[in-house]
């Protein structure tokens, strides 16, 4: 496969991860906005910001940190190059540069995205309309998603669309966790009052993980018991864990047949190695702001380090 | 009631239909027309949904658009199309004999048939290729020749593409509508698929394979500029239909004599480069050096005999406007025959009686810019405002070269499906001629193109024109 399809594949994947990811965000935002108390939610859109990684470029464009604008910004500000509209075009545009390796599902499925929240995204979605926007944009991300387990070949094309999901996977739920993790932290803990309940239930709604956390912890919100399951738990497909396990499961097929060990695939298994078996005392004591400042950076580390082991770029 | 002037192919009115659409008007015969308009906002979702589409330049955010697609055939009857093929094969022939000739002997200049000026000034004739025989001797591997119709048993060359003619992912796609859309009529008519056409673009290419090549199977890339390309669509669907990769020139690069592409496990050799990008931007070491769709040092990987570039670069000379009023005394000069397909009478406005004849009769005539395309720069007398005309006059006074004329030919019209029903429109047909070594290959029926608004005869996408799929019947 040429290295710049390669690199086409798993950006295409990348930026519908992080489309998903940042309506997701904005879907959190806006229980909390309608739920929480009148002074807490502006600290609330500027976190949701901050998570989304484009804070200064907010201020500057767009001001106060109000749902209108917040909502703009993450949904279809151009200029925002993790907002929605920009997501999905970039998307779009990777799968048409490498059509050729994508089932015609697959590329269907993205192009149809691509036109329905292209659409849907030109003017400012009203709160009115929000959740309707938002699901289709999860829908879409799905039927993607569905395309590609149900109709590509398990080959390199295969390893290189679930690495982008899983980098970028990973590298957001270590941001949401870090933005937030004060509100884990031990000493924080024995407060539990409605506010920490409050914080804990966005984590968990950002990451998809509400139901799930209570299905298994039978509601009883502890937040060691979070940081562990959005950390160390392989069980939960958005966990730390779970993206470095299906990142070296991928850079393992990928390293198939070449003479010398990938440099990528050694920096995976040891990134994977640090989350496995590990305890969350462990890293508590480590300290989580450390811990998930680390896995940011090495995450971007390891991203770095395929787009060169693979030649994405000359 | 309006007497028509001009041919339809289907035929003058509903009691004289001709032989070739007599099926198809039977069978339209019992169709409900709102159907049908309904199966033509179908194929738009469907050509949509696929992305099957061009970008049109000089927007500021780049703009996909679709070719409108009509849904009634543009048939022709074995018969004539075995005519045509002739023409075109002879015509393809004397192409690549004349390109043959004209970087090596040029014996055409020598015999007094063609003056010299018309290479020697021309962009597009590249020295570079002087003294070099390309794989196989094939120059144009892929030709689409224009044709246009004026009558029962009239056909005119208007063009003859021998650089990179596009279209023919519409002829592949057009044809796949129409099978999904009415399986019926297929059933009814024999028609002549069109199918294997990636089929035989790749076995054609590959059997020009380079000198030095010795492996059994050579490998393919399509080369194209990018998604921005207006026919990049295109460019993505052949080599994904011949198997072949998707190239960009980033990610070419001549190392030790061969053109290589990085892959993700290292470098491997390309050995045929079906080049969807210019002449002048093929390699910035022999041309325009600010190239970046280019790959440097592979023109001496190709005159080394290491990778063979289909078309041949320097082709452009072949089709060039200036040198198309020659055409009908280099098709004689190479074959040695009178040229089966006709040629349009063209005024070259750089002679000077050509020019006055020109001027004078400017309202009768169509103009166009030597080098130009895409129906862009281009004057249609009789269609033309009083304004229109004048300007065009001070256009042509103060650069006569850059100008040739002909006259307003009367295209043939084929109906279209309209809210009112079937209406006539002009049309054009490109077939898409593949040559190998001592083999010249038509596909059966080509690119029918359409201009959509009633009585205009510009059939180009970017102005408007739409296509058909076209049907060559089988006997």
């Amino acid at each position: 496969m040429l290295g710049r399809t390669a690199g086409g594949l798993f950006w295409m994947f990348r930026y519908l991860e992080r489309s998903e990811n940042t309506a997701r965000l904005l879907d959190t935002g806006f229980r909390i906005a309608l739920t929480g108390s009148e002074n807490s939610s502006e600290s609330e859109w500027e976190s949701i910001v901050t998570t989304a990684g484009g804070r200064e470029a907010f201020v500057q464009k767009w001001g106060d940190f109000d749902q209108a604008n917040v909502t703009n910004f993450l949904l279809r500000d151009r200029d925002n190059s993790s907002s929605v509209l920009s997501c999905i075009e970039a998307a779009r545009s990777n799968g048409r540069m490498v059509r050729t390796a994508l089932s015609s599902e697959v590329w269907e499925a993205v192009n149809e995205a691509w036109m329905t929240l292209k659409e849907q995204l030109e003017k400012p979605v009203s709160v009115k309309n929000l959740a309707e926007v938002l699901t289709s944009i999860r829908q879409h991300s799905s039927l993607v998603r569905g395309a590609l387990h149900g109709t590509m070949l398990r080959n390199d094309i295969y390893d290189f669309s679930r690495l982008g999901t899983f980098i970028e996977r990973a590298d957001n739920t270590a941001r949401i966790l870090d933005v937030k993790y004060y509100v884990l932290l031990p000493s924080a803990a024995h407060v539990g009052g409605s506010m920490d309940n409050m914080q804990w239930e966005t984590i968990l709604r950002s990451v998809s993980a509400f139901r799930s956390f209570r299905w298994l912890h039978e509601g009883d919100v502890k937040p060691k018991a979070i940081a562990d399951f959005l950390i160390l738990d392989r069980r939960m497909p958005r966990s730390l864990a779970y993206c470095l396990s299906q990142i070296t499961g991928n850079l393992t097929y990928l390293s198939r047949g070449s003479e010398e060990e990938l440099k990528s695939l050694a920096l995976a298994n040891q990134l994977d190695a640090r989350l496995n078996g590990r305890d969350i005392d462990d890293v508590f004591e480590e300290g989580l702001h450390e811990f998930l400042k680390e896995a940011i950076n090495q995450t971007a580390n390891l991203a770095s380090q395929i787009q060169d082991d693979f030649r994405f770029y000359g | 009631m309006v007497e028509r002037k001009f041919f339809d192919e289907m035929g003058p009115d509903e009691a004289q239909v001709r032989a070739p659409y007599a099926e198809y008007a039977n069978w339209f015969e019992g169709e409900d027309p709102r159907s049908l308009l309904k199966k033509s906002a179908e194929a738009e979702t469907f050509f949509r949904r696929v992305g099957i589409t061009f970008n049109v330049y000089g927007q500021k955010e780049a703009q996909e658009r679709l070719i409108p697609f009509d849904i009634v055939p543009r048939i022709i009857a074995a018969q004539e199309w075995r005519q045509l093929e002739k023409g075109i094969e002879q015509r393809v022939r004397a192409l690549n004999a004349f390109l043959a000739d004209i970087y090596n002997k040029q014996e055409i200049l020598r015999a007094g048939r063609l003056p010299e000026h018309i290479i020697a000034q021309n962009e597009a004739f590249l020295p570079q290729m002087m003294g070099m025989t390309p794989p196989g001797g094939v120059y144009t591997h892929i030709v689409g020749t224009d044709l246009v119709r004026t009558g029962e048993n009239e056909f005119y060359v208007l063009e003859d593409n021998a650089r990179t003619p596009s279209g023919v992912s519409y002829m592949l796609e057009n044809r796949e509508t129409m099978l999904r859309m009415f399986p019926e009529l297929f059933t009814r008519m024999k028609v002549k698929p069109v199918s294997s056409y990636p089929a035989e673009l790749r076995r054609s290419l590959s059997a020009c394979a380079p000198p030095n090549f010795d492996g059994d199977k050579p490998s393919l890339a399509v080369l194209t500029p990018g998604i921005h390309n207006s026919a990049y669509f295109e460019h993505s669907f052949l080599a994904d239909q011949m198997g072949a990769e998707l190239v960009e020139a980033s990610d070419l690069k001549v190392i030790d004599g061969r053109v290589q592409m990085r892959t993700t496990r290292g470098y491997r050799q390309l050995d045929v480069v079906y080049r969807r990008v210019d002449d002048e931007f093929l390699d910035p070491l022999s041309f325009n050096p600010d190239s970046l769709l280019g790959v440097p040092g592979i023109m001496d990987v190709y005159r080394a005999g290491n990778i063979t570039i289909a078309n041949a670069p320097g082709t452009g000379i072949a089709d060039d406007k200036a040198l198309y009023s020659y055409m009908p005394d280099i098709v004689e000069f190479y074959t040695g025959e009178k040229a089966i397909l006709k040629n349009v009478p063209t005024w070259r406005c750089s002679e000077g009686d050509s020019l006055k004849y020109v001027l004078d009769n400017l309202s009768d005539l169509v103009v166009k810019e030597v080098h130009g395309s895409g129906g862009y720069g281009m004057l249609v007398g009789p269609a033309a405002s009083k304004k229109e005309l004048a300007d065009f006059e001070a256009k042509l006074r103060s650069n006569p070269d850059n100008y040739v004329a002909q006259p307003t030919l009367a295209l043939s019209t084929v109906p279209i499906m309209t809210k009112k029903g079937l209406a006539p429109r002009h049309v054009d047909l490109r077939p898409y001629v593949l040559v190998s070594p001592g083999r010249v290959h038509i596909t059966p029926g080509g690119l029918t193109r359409v201009a959509l608004k009633e009585g205009s005869l510009v059939v180009n996408s970017s102005q408007g024109g739409g296509t058909k799929d076209t049907w060559v019947l089988g006997d």
